[in-house]
């Protein structure tokens, strides 16, 4: 199962303004694995993001996605195993109806016409989204539209899934429907979030971002029960934690 | 943006979306006929008038079979109008040389032409506003490409229209920002102009830099592909047969004083 498997060695990037936005990152994140990355405002997780699919090439190091190093011949095969979740969803959502926006992908993909509606209808039915098939996307409301996001995504049927703070502007029970989709899904998935609760629910492990390098990783309780390193890099312990037997959540 | 906004900007697409007899004629059947309509309706003479009246019926038909308001439409074709107006506005000046007589009032060749120009103009604006409404830019893009336009073309012109909405909906949003901070006294608020237009085209470029990456990201590749595109029937080459056939006979002969002298005979 390797081809789930995301590696970053030694990223860095640049704007081409000279801002250094990434400084050295390097990780591994098996099969699997639910992911976050967390950090301050303009701490590189969005750069980082943007690196996973190549939308961003990386000024030095390199980006591996189950085995594949990234690079613009080998961009497209990438983009069809990343599924990536905008952190707006109306930059994702361009279509006139929600059915389209969701064949979209496999429309590009070239499958049959068949497998096109089969798979964007179970995508939409996946997030509880098949009522809206018909409906034009900017009428949704921000739940809404945020699951319709990632049916998109899902009917491309990618191995990891990369999310841009996937819980903003929800309302609570659009955020809670959302934390059951993502324990639900079996992809590997890296999210960053300034959502700290719902990474103790969703994620095993966590990298901290600062200042475009990792300054911290581990088993989400471990990292994020740390609270002079959490608060050293401009973020909190989770309010849950405080709750919660040190063992784990419930 | 204010969902009101949107609505009026998603409109076009949602009346794209409906389902009715005009809806149903292949996209490019549809973009044949109403070219041919635009090149009838161009190629009279710069002081005919009465002749192009009953090429009224072409986009009368496309509104009322594809249920397409009217009122929305003629909102939508008197936004470009100050072009036509501009265009035709020094003819009346130019050209004082009388042309008809109706009664006893001498019409010059100059207002001839400037009804002409605005004629010609509600003609092939409205035609051209109710096929976008009656087929989706989408399906007419894709159309359009099978059709031998150049792809780049098609995409261009598909990316447009979208990006005319996101600079639109940007556009109100800062317009808003700036009246809820507007204290200060209106001949002020001309200097702020110009940095909001700089502002708002650095915005949509980097809106509009963040939906191609999305495109990009559910593998894009510059073909606008098209769930079940439709197939060519009978009906649609009936559809283009027809329509050109009126246009034809509504160029050479002058249907309006045709039908007129008509009814004056049968009324005598």
């Amino acid at each position: 199962m390797s081809h789930h498997v995301v590696e970053v060695r030694n990223l860095c990037f640049a704007y081409p303004d000279g801002t250094e936005a990434l400084k050295g990152v390097s990780f591994r994140i098996a099969h699997g694995l639910a992911v976050a990355l967390v950090g301050a405002n303009g701490a590189g997780k969005s750069t980082l993001l943007q690196h996973l699919n190549g939308a961003l090439m990386p000024t030095r190091g390199e980006v591996a996605v189950g085995g594949t190093v990234l690079t613009r011949e080998t961009a497209a095969a990438v983009r069809r195993a990343v599924g990536m979740v905008f952190q707006d969803p109306d930059d994702q959502l361009f279509m006139p109806t929600v059915f389209e926006d969701v064949a979209f992908g496999p429309l590009n993909a070239g499958l049959p016409p068949d497998e096109v509606e089969r798979r964007a209808a179970a995508a939409l039915e996946r997030v509880g989204m098949g009522h809206l098939r018909n409906r034009p996307p900017y009428k949704l409301s921000a739940g809404e539209k945020r699951s319709v996001a990632i049916a998109t995504v899902l009917a491309m049927s990618p191995d990891v899934l990369v999310m841009d703070e996937p819980s903003s502007n929800l309302d609570p029970r659009g955020r809670r429907r959302l934390i059951g989709l993502l324990r639900s899904f079996e992809h590997t998935r890296i999210i960053a979030t300034h959502d700290l609760e719902l990474v103790v629910e969703v994620c095993s492990h966590v990298f901290v971002l600062d200042g475009g390098a990792i300054v911290a990783e581990g088993p989400t309780l471990t990292v994020l029960n740390d609270e002079a390193l959490m608060l050293a890099h401009g973020l909190e312990c989770p309010h849950i934690l405080r709750h919660l037997h040190p063992h784990g959540p419930a | 943006m204010g969902l009101g906004g949107w609505m009026e900007v998603g409109r076009m697409d949602e009346l794209g979306q409906m389902d009715s007899p005009v809806h149903r004629v292949h996209a490019q059947a549809k973009t044949v006929t109403t070219g041919l309509f635009i090149i009838s309706v161009m190629s009279f003479s710069r002081y005919e008038v009465s002749a192009l009246t009953p090429f009224f019926l072409y986009p009368l038909m496309l509104m009322s079979l594809g249920r397409i308001p009217p009122g929305y439409l003629f909102r939508k074709v008197l936004v470009a109008a100050p072009f036509a107006v501009a265009v035709g506005l020094f003819n009346p000046f130019f050209d004082q040389q009388p042309a008809v007589a109706i009664g006893t009032l001498a019409v010059s060749g100059g207002w001839l032409s400037f009804a002409s120009i605005l004629l010609r103009f509600a003609l092939t604006v409205s035609a051209a506003l109710a096929l976008v409404a009656c087929t989706g830019m989408h399906r007419l893009c894709a159309g359009l490409e099978r059709m031998g336009l150049p792809r780049i073309l098609a995409v261009q012109l598909l990316f447009l229209y979208r990006y005319l909405f996101v600079v639109g909906a940007e556009g109100s949003r800062m317009v808003r920002g700036v009246e809820l901070r507007a204290a200060l006294p209106r001949a002020l608020r001309f200097r702020v102009y110009g940095s909001l237009v700089g502002n708002l085209l650095l915005r949509s470029m980097a809106r509009a830099d963040r939906i191609y990456r999305a495109m990009q990201a559910r593998g894009f590749d510059g073909a606008i592909r098209v769930l079940r595109p439709a197939r060519l029937r009978w009906a649609d080459l009936a559809f283009v047969c027809g329509w050109a056939a009126f246009f034809a006979a509504a160029r050479f002969w002058n249907l309006a004083v045709l039908f007129g002298g008509l009814l004056m005979k049968g009324a005598s």
